[in-house]
């Protein structure tokens, strides 16, 4: 027996050695395993958190796949475990099963340009692949990371952002739907970043999470561009408990999201997104 | 390990379930309770439903006496073998709070050796189908393997039956240790079909007998053509109408043998210091099951009656290489309201449209 699904539903003791508060419903924290050994994963897996006594929600993974066995989890907090996985303090112990999911296929994107279309906490899931096309920037042509968030105040990574704004390497674009305060850049839906972005459509894959219907007309906005639907990716979301294709709970057509996807080429599931409550 | 077969009276069949017993099995099989066909515990023959047969029909479940005394005249217990395989609560884990977190208790006991007595051609396939599905469940593979299967072939079919439809049956042709043919006056015709029911059958010293087969004929068919394809109809008008009847109750998933879809509850102490995780059979039909912050997915009947049935007949083939319906009718026979999944599909095949 080997692979995540050998004991598919006990977790695995982590502790959290650092919170960020990201935003005001959301932090970033890094977890270590208890019992000292790795954690290895690609970009855009996920992993069931647990919360004792309270449940498990699948998380995407943020942190940096290259580095050890530190994994880093964002976390809205939209419910009642995901909102106890918040406010469990540095030191505390939380269980995690994973990883689990198909990943961004980052290699697909060598020799091409690489476009992330990012939506509010979904540059969570894209940040490990953001990082990896980092390590391996020689093989990309163009990098281009276009996101859009509600308001400024919203804005997931900030201080990361902004760096990565500041690479001559890479080309950020940033766009809110509603400006506030003294917001003096891009308002406006994500895929009008799309329409202008520095980008060769004849040569790019693109890789695309944030909600549902974002990335619906991203994907369509990047069709529009030229990019072939074959080099477009997105990352699905459905309701999951066990992350191994046991549950039945997230079936979207034929797909198990939690081990087909989450990541979906966006040709193969194009015809889906736009069945009404598929 | 066809060959070989043997004769067995009453008698000898007790015989069987004591040899079983003897070797540390739990016999189930069916019982009479509540005026249904259920399988549970049993000692001996004398346990078995003597002369019941039952009537089935959309929403409709009643047992009848048989006039000829049969042990196995029923046409299937009301809940299929998934009862045992795939628990509707299993106890994932328990765990403690220690001083610097948890520790964790698994739950998984190595289940105890069992033998299921009158388990259906269709029912063999049942088992088969989740034993897929739970290719990487450990505990449900545990509780496979610690069972013995004695197949009993159908000396009818029930009005709601439609395994020839799906290639399931009615014949039993494998997925068997020991597999029975009643014949009149309550003398069996057994034969081995694994080593573990040859060396049991070898024990009884019954008389050596031609090996026979049963194949009854039956009314409904399942357009299975149309079945296979249903992904391609999400817009079909059938869908509004059949949500106007579908109460929503998840009836057909509980008894389906081969719908598995799980929830897990997570329990705590009221002290807070311990908590368990129970695993729960659930129900695409609920308005929770496909719940993601901001909402259901599914909120209408007509999506959720969709997802059922396309799954189990259609979405099925593309994730395990076969249908997720061997026929048995139950989700017809209990389902509230007598919606016949085999109409439905009918219905659909008869006009084709909403591509």
């Amino acid at each position: 027996m080997s692979g995540p699904c050998s004991d598919p539903m006990q977790p695995r003791p982590f502790r959290i050695t650092k919170v960020r508060k990201e935003l005001s419903d959301t932090v970033t924290m890094d977890l270590e395993p208890v019992d000292g050994g790795a954690f290895a994963y690609l970009p855009g897996q996920f992993n069931m958190l647990y919360v004792f006594g309270t449940g498990e929600v699948p998380i995407s993974i943020s942190g940096d796949p290259a580095e050890g066995s530190r994994l880093v989890h964002t976390i809205r907090a939209v419910g009642a475990v995901s909102g106890a996985l918040c406010s469990v303090k540095k030191g505390g112990v939380v269980g995690v099963r994973g990883p689990y999911g198909m990943p961004w296929p980052v290699e697909v994107g060598h020799g091409h340009d690489l476009v992330f279309v990012a939506g509010g906490v979904g540059l969570a899931p894209l940040r490990p692949a953001i990082y990896q096309a980092m390590h391996d920037r020689a093989k990309f042509g163009r990098v281009v990371v276009l996101y859009g968030a509600r308001t400024p105040d919203d804005i997931l990574f900030r201080k990361e952002v902004e760096q990565w704004r500041s690479r001559f390497d890479l080309e950020v674009a940033v766009t809110v739907d509603r400006a506030v305060g003294d917001w003096n850049g891009n308002v406006g839906v994500v895929t009008k970043l799309i329409e202008r972005a520095g980008f060769d459509p004849t040569s790019t894959v693109s890789f695309v999470c944030g909600p549902e219907v974002m990335m619906r007309f991203a994907a369509q906005s990047l069709q529009k561009r030229g990019v072939p639907a074959e080099g477009i990716y997105l990352s699905m979301e459905r309701n999951m408990k066990c992350g191994c294709g046991l549950c039945g709970h997230c079936q979207w057509g034929p797909h198990f999201v939690c081990k087909d996807g989450p990541v979906f080429r966006y040709d193969r599931i194009a015809s889906m997104l736009t069945v009404r409550e598929l | 390990m066809t060959e070989g077969a043997v004769q067995l009276d009453e008698a000898g069949l007790d015989g069987l379930i004591q040899a079983l017993r003897r070797k540390g099995r739990r016999v189930i099989g069916p019982k009479w309770a509540d005026d249904a066909i259920v399988n549970d515990e049993i000692s001996g023959v004398a346990d078995l439903p003597a002369g019941w047969g039952d009537e089935l029909e959309g929403g409709r479940y009643r047992l009848v006496r048989r006039d000829d005394g049969a042990l196995f005249g029923y046409t299937l217990t009301a809940q299929g073998w998934k009862r045992v395989l795939h628990p509707p609560a299993v106890t994932l884990f328990s765990a403690a709070k220690t001083a610097d977190g948890y520790a964790l208790t698994p739950a998984a006991a190595e289940p105890a050796p069992m033998a299921f007595l009158g388990v259906r051609a269709c029912e063999i396939a049942a088992i088969a189908a989740q034993v897929q599905v739970f290719e990487t469940d450990p505990g449900h593979q545990a509780r496979r393997n610690a069972a013995l299967i004695i197949a009993v072939e159908c000396g009818r079919a029930g009005a709601t039956c439609f395994c020839a439809s799906m290639g399931t049956g009615p014949a039993v042709t494998g997925g068997y240790d020991i597999k029975l043919v009643e014949l009149e006056g309550r003398r069996f015709i057994a034969q081995a079909g694994s080593a573990a029911g040859a060396e049991i059958l070898a024990e009884l010293n019954a008389p050596a007998a031609a090996a026979v087969s049963q194949n009854p004929a039956m009314g409904r068919l399942m357009a299975a053509e149309t079945a296979r394809s249903l992904s391609e109809f999400a817009e079909h008008p059938r869908w509004d109408e059949v949500a106007k009847r579908c109460l929503a109750c998840g009836n057909c998933t509980m008894v389906c043998p081969t719908c598995f879809c799980t929830t897990v509850e997570d329990q705590t102490s009221l002290t807070g210091d311990t908590a368990s995780r129970v695993r729960r059979w659930d129900s695409c039909f609920s308005v929770e099951f496909s719940y993601i912050h901001g909402g259901a997915v599914r909120t209408q009947g007509r999506s959720r009656y969709r997802q059922w049935i396309t799954h189990k007949l259609s979405s099925w083939h593309t994730q395990f290489g076969r249908s997720g319906c061997t026929g048995c009718g139950r989700c017809i026979v209990w389902c509230p309201v007598g919606i016949d999944i085999t109409e439905e599909v009918r219905a659909i095949d008869a006009t084709r449209e909403g591509r």
